[in-house]
This record gives structure tokens, sequence and C-alpha cells, in this order.
């Protein structure tokens, strides 16, 4: 999973390229990104199967708002996600069917807060191979 | 980008394309020399094309590349004609600093420097999704939200001498706590009395020394004296409150029929319903993180007290002040020879209000507003003075910090191979932190030089230097 990923320069916040075969592929590696960054899982134990569905303006927009969706999984409700299914995707609408696993300090290392999802910067394109998006994280 | 030399510690970006005003960033020639944030400067001069922007886009020596505006960038609009913008504040709302002095001298701690280094890491919940000692109901979190730090002295913790002596007493009125949404205030509920992580801390210093004696003696701050510095802000309450004023502000811009260089600077007018929303909301955070500095500065006490085995009294831990670096506010200053109300945009910047404002407390009104600026965890950080000339040139701001220069990527990588947390016992400084990789991305050498930081504050004349403090042990989320 982490070769989906690679993290980029920048001074104050956490940058990352994620690539995808696909458009879908893209959204689901960037998703299990965010969470490669929050936390390291020794065991994965998985206890609940959630559906998120987000909307946007455009392919960036959505991104922006499916990792938000996402991202207060953990933030909101301590669910970490290790699995995720996307089922329906347009420029506009994406709805997936995550795996999540409740945070347990014995089985989970924390890596990083991350704060939000940002607009900065926010790039999703079709790339030589497949997709590829950037994305800034504000830790 | 062209950068002009105005003084010898200011630099103008010249107006050019749709930027209303120009772009004015404070810092030495040896700085604009070796600028290499050239992100920064463009960022500056995004902000400089925003409706109803007054006088100049502004950075700080400490700036960096943010998202939308810049670290250390300070923008003031017109309150009738301008915009406010959750991105001129930053995501953790009344991020700032609180420091207090104590009766001690470092002779009198050292021995038991361990014991309390160790002591004040599990009495302060810190870290990635730490949560805090003090359970929230419904109800009471919005009393949090509409009263800040006077909430928490209420509950016992801490002196009203404390909310005397903190910005804006610890309380921006205008908070609405209706206008909070269900997720921010579920985050809220849980972290109330947590330091975070990243960049926030809390560090036991001395101080090193006093460049102004009369000032220091009114702030009670004394040469060999024991210090207690916090950094933290309004933890996931804060992140969602700008997370959500974003998401629908990016919506909102559209209707307003405004170009935006960056989507991140996302904003509203400052009279619209959208944006008094966004300053209700934003007041609400402020006030839960005044409540939160309040309540560690109340463990860091209880915490003292239990180590040294001393009481109260004893201790006379006493706030020198707590102030924020990432906020909007309503502000009274003369532009152009009008006296004018603005909407002053500090996103790591700090007020530096001069003698005599009636805004500064009354025991500081002599002189001037103690601004706190820490650097990194192994140097130093410095105690400062508001001045009048802070008020004529930036709006009474100046700086917040050393301000990043390795990312947290090439900070891991330089440290590859080293102990940074040997490096700093070998300096006598002890440090205890949460996360892994929290060391290697906050060593010392991950930030800009904080005395040349002050220096080129002190050179612009936006602040004047008080007492130098140097850390001894630091404990990191």
């Amino acid at each position: 999973m982490a070769n989906h990923y690679t993290q980029l320069d920048h001074t104050a916040d956490l940058r990352i390229r994620v690539t995808g075969s696909d458009i879908s592929d893209l959204f689901k590696n960037a998703g299990l990104a965010l969470f490669d960054l929050i936390a390291k899982s020794d065991r994965l134990e998985s206890h609940e199967v959630i559906e998120v569905a987000a909307t946007g303006d455009d392919p960036a927009d959505l991104m922006v708002n499916f990792l938000r969706e996402l991202l207060y999984l953990w933030t909101g409700d301590e669910k970490l996600v290790s699995m995720i299914h996307i089922m329906q995707l347009s420029n506009t609408a994406v709805s997936a069917r995550v795996t999540t696993d409740r945070y347990a300090p014995e089985r989970h290392e924390m890596l990083h807060e991350i704060k939000a999802v940002t607009y900065h910067q926010i790039d999703v394109r079709r790339a030589r191979k497949g997709w590829e998006a950037i994305i800034v994280f504000d830790v | 980008m062209e950068l002009k030399r105005l003084t010898p510690y200011c630099y103008e970006i010249p107006r050019s394309g749709s930027m209303n005003v120009p772009g004015r960033v404070f810092m030495s020639s040896r700085m604009a020399n070796e600028m290499r944030e050239t992100e920064a400067l463009k960022q500056v001069a995004n902000v400089a094309t925003l409706p109803g922007i007054l006088t100049a886009a502004m950075a700080m020596p400490d700036m960096h590349w943010g998202y939308g505006f810049p670290i250390g960038g300070v923008a003031a609009f017109d309150w009738e004609t301008g915009i406010i913008s959750p991105g001129g504040v930053g995501y953790d709302i009344n991020c700032g600093v609180r420091l207090a002095g104590t009766s001690l001298e470092e002779k009198e701690i050292r021995p038991l420097l361990e014991r309390l280094v160790n002591a004040l890491f599990q009495n302060i919940p810190s870290g990635v999704g730490s949560t805090g000692s003090v359970k929230l109901s419904a109800k009471e979190e919005m009393k949090v939200l509409r009263e800040g730090g006077r909430w928490a002295v209420r509950q016992g913790f801490g002196e009203p001498s404390d909310v005397e002596r903190t910005e804006d007493h610890g309380c921006m009125t205008e908070a609405d706590p209706s206008v909070i949404s269900e997720r921010a205030l579920k985050r809220g509920a849980k972290q109330l009395g947590t330091l975070g992580s990243g960049n926030h801390f809390l560090e036991v210093g001395v101080v090193d020394e006093i460049f102004d004696e009369p000032t220091a003696r009114t702030f009670g701050l004394f040469r060999d004296q024991v210090t207690v510095l916090l950094h933290s802000g309004s933890r996931g309450l804060g992140y969602q409150v700008c997370d959500d004023s974003l998401a629908f502000m990016a919506k909102h811009v559209k209707t307003l029929g405004i170009q935006l260089p960056d989507r991140q600077l996302a904003c509203a007018m400052i009279r619209s319903a959208a944006g008094r929303r966004y300053f209700s909301a934003m007041a609400c955070a402020a006030n839960y993180a005044w409540a939160n500095r309040q309540i560690l500065l109340h463990r860091a006490r209880e915490t003292f007290q239990q180590v040294l085995g001393i009481g109260p009294r004893d201790l006379a831990m006493h706030q020198v002040y707590d102030l924020c670096h990432n906020i909007a506010k309503r502000e009274t200053h003369t532009v152009d020879g009008r006296v004018r109300t603005v909407c002053v945009h500090r996103k790591g910047a700090t007020r530096a209000f001069p003698p005599g404002h009636p805004a500064v407390c009354e025991a500081y009104r002599q002189v001037g507003q103690p601004i706190l600026i820490p650097g990194d965890m192994g140097t130093a950080s410095y105690v400062m003075a508001g001045t009048r000339t802070a008020m004529e040139q930036s709006f009474g701001s100046t700086c917040h910090g050393a301000g990043r220069v390795l990312s947290r990527r090439a900070a891991k990588k330089q440290a590859k191979g080293r102990t940074i947390q040997r490096e700093l016992s070998d300096k006598g400084i002890l440090v205890k932190w949460t996360g892994r990789s929290t060391l290697a991305e906050e060593m010392p050498d991950a930030y800009k030089d904080i005395h040349q930081v002050v220096d080129a504050v002190r050179g612009a004349g936006l602040s004047t230097r008080v007492a130098r403090l140097r850390p001894i042990c630091v404990i990191k989320g």
C-alpha cells in the first residue's frame, strides 16, 4: 500500500503525491495514504464496515471532501480505516464502503496528528500511466 | 519575485497584476539575500489581491510557506468593505503562548528536574488523539465557548489574575456557540486540557538574560528565575471550525464574483451573514483555546507543587501573559491619517500593542503589551514588548516564533543517525515526547535562528527585547 504514495517536501505541512491505475483506484489509495500517515497498525482487526459519501464541484473538490469525511471517522469517532472499496464515482460524487478498526493503543502507534485536508495546491489529474493527485495535509 | 528595500528591515513587493496594495516583508538584508521562501512571497502577493485590504499584505521575518495565506502573515481589511478568511487565521484558531514566572531559581530545581519532567509528562495529556482530564457536558461546553478563560478559573483552574493578564481577558465576546457544528462540539467535548502534538509544547525555562530591567520587573521576571512556557491552541474543535468554514466559503465565494488565485483563500465579506457567522465561530474556538491553556497552566502548577513539596504561595507561579498568534480581530487603527475599524488577520503573527494602549491590561499599560516568542527547543525564547512603531507600520503586529526552515521530511532525514535527545541533554535540556517522529521533526535545526528573527523585528522597531529564556526541560506531543 505504501508504494502508492510518496511524501513531497513542504516546509510546514505534509504534502503527498498519490497514484492510481484509474480514478477509482486513486481515491482508494488517497484514503489509505491518509491513514498510513495517521497511524501504524501492528495487527488489523476489522470491526465495522461504514458507508461514506461525498460530493464536490470537480474531481479536486471531491477529493478534498472525500478525505474530509474519512478523516472525521478518526477525529470524531476514533476509527481507523483499514480497507476502502469505492462503490460509485463520478466527477462530482463518490460513495465508498470502508472497513474500520477501533483505535487501541496496544495495536496502533500514532504517527501524525492530521489537522485537516487542505485545498492548497490540490490537484487531481490523468497521468502518463493512470491517475495522480497532489494533496496537502495540515499537521 | 521583485523585492525592493524600503528600510534596512523592511522590503516591498511592488504592486502588480491584480494586487490592490503592495506586499511588505519585515526582515534583515541578510534574510532577504538568503530568501528561499519564494512560495511564501507569492502568497503575500496573493493576499494583496483580496477585497478591502488596507496599506499592504504583510509578512514577518519568521514567515514561511503556508496554505493560502503565508505563516507569519498579517493582513488588515476595512470592516465595511473588506473580507474575512478562515485561511488567514489558520486551522489552529487561537494557537498561542502562555508564560508564567515562579519564585524559584534554577539551582533549586536542578536536582529534581528528572522527576519534574516525568511528572509533567504524566499529568499533562499530550500527543495525537490524547483526551483531556476534564469531561465536558454539552451544556458546560457551551459555557466554555462563550466564556473562555473565565470559565476555567470559575471551575477552580487558576486565579482571576491569570485572566486579567490574558489577551482580551481570555474571551472574545463575539462568540456564538449556536453556529458551531455537531462535529466540532463532539471533538471539543473530549480534548479540553490537552497539549496536542507537533510543535505544541510545555517548556520549563530559566531567565537567561534581562535586556530591559524596569519592564522585566513590571512583567515579574528576574535573572535565573524558573519559568513555564506553554504553546497550544483550540485542538480538534478549532480545526473543525476552520474546516467547516472553509468548505462553506469555498462555495460561498463563487457567489461574490471574486477571482481567487488559490482556493484556500476562500472568504466572505465581513459584514455579510457568512462573514459574521465565521467570526462568531472563530471567537468560540478562541475562547476554547484560552480555557485549554488555563487548564494546562493549572496542571503545571499542581505538578510543581507536588514534585517540590511546596504550596502555591511558595511556588508563586504567576502568569506573565497569554496571547494568540492565529486569529482575526476587530481593532481600531489609523490608516492614512484616518481612524478606521479594521479586521486584522494574524496567522503566525502576534499582537504588539504599545504603552498606553487601552487594550493592554492595566498592570502593563505603562510599558506595553508583553510579546512571547518561543524559539526551537534547544535554543531560547524571548519576551518582548509592543511599540508605537508596530502600531504605525504593521497594524500592531510582530513575529510569533522561529518559523520552520526544514520540512518535516527533510528534518527526519537530517536527524538520521543522530540522537537528538542526547544532543539536548548534553546542553542540559531534558525532553520527553510522545510521537515516534516528533523529536526528529521538531529538532532545533528544523527552525530558523530565533536570534535573527528577534533582531529583525527589533531592527524594524516592531518590538523591544525584555528578557531571554533558556529551556531546561521540554514536553512534546
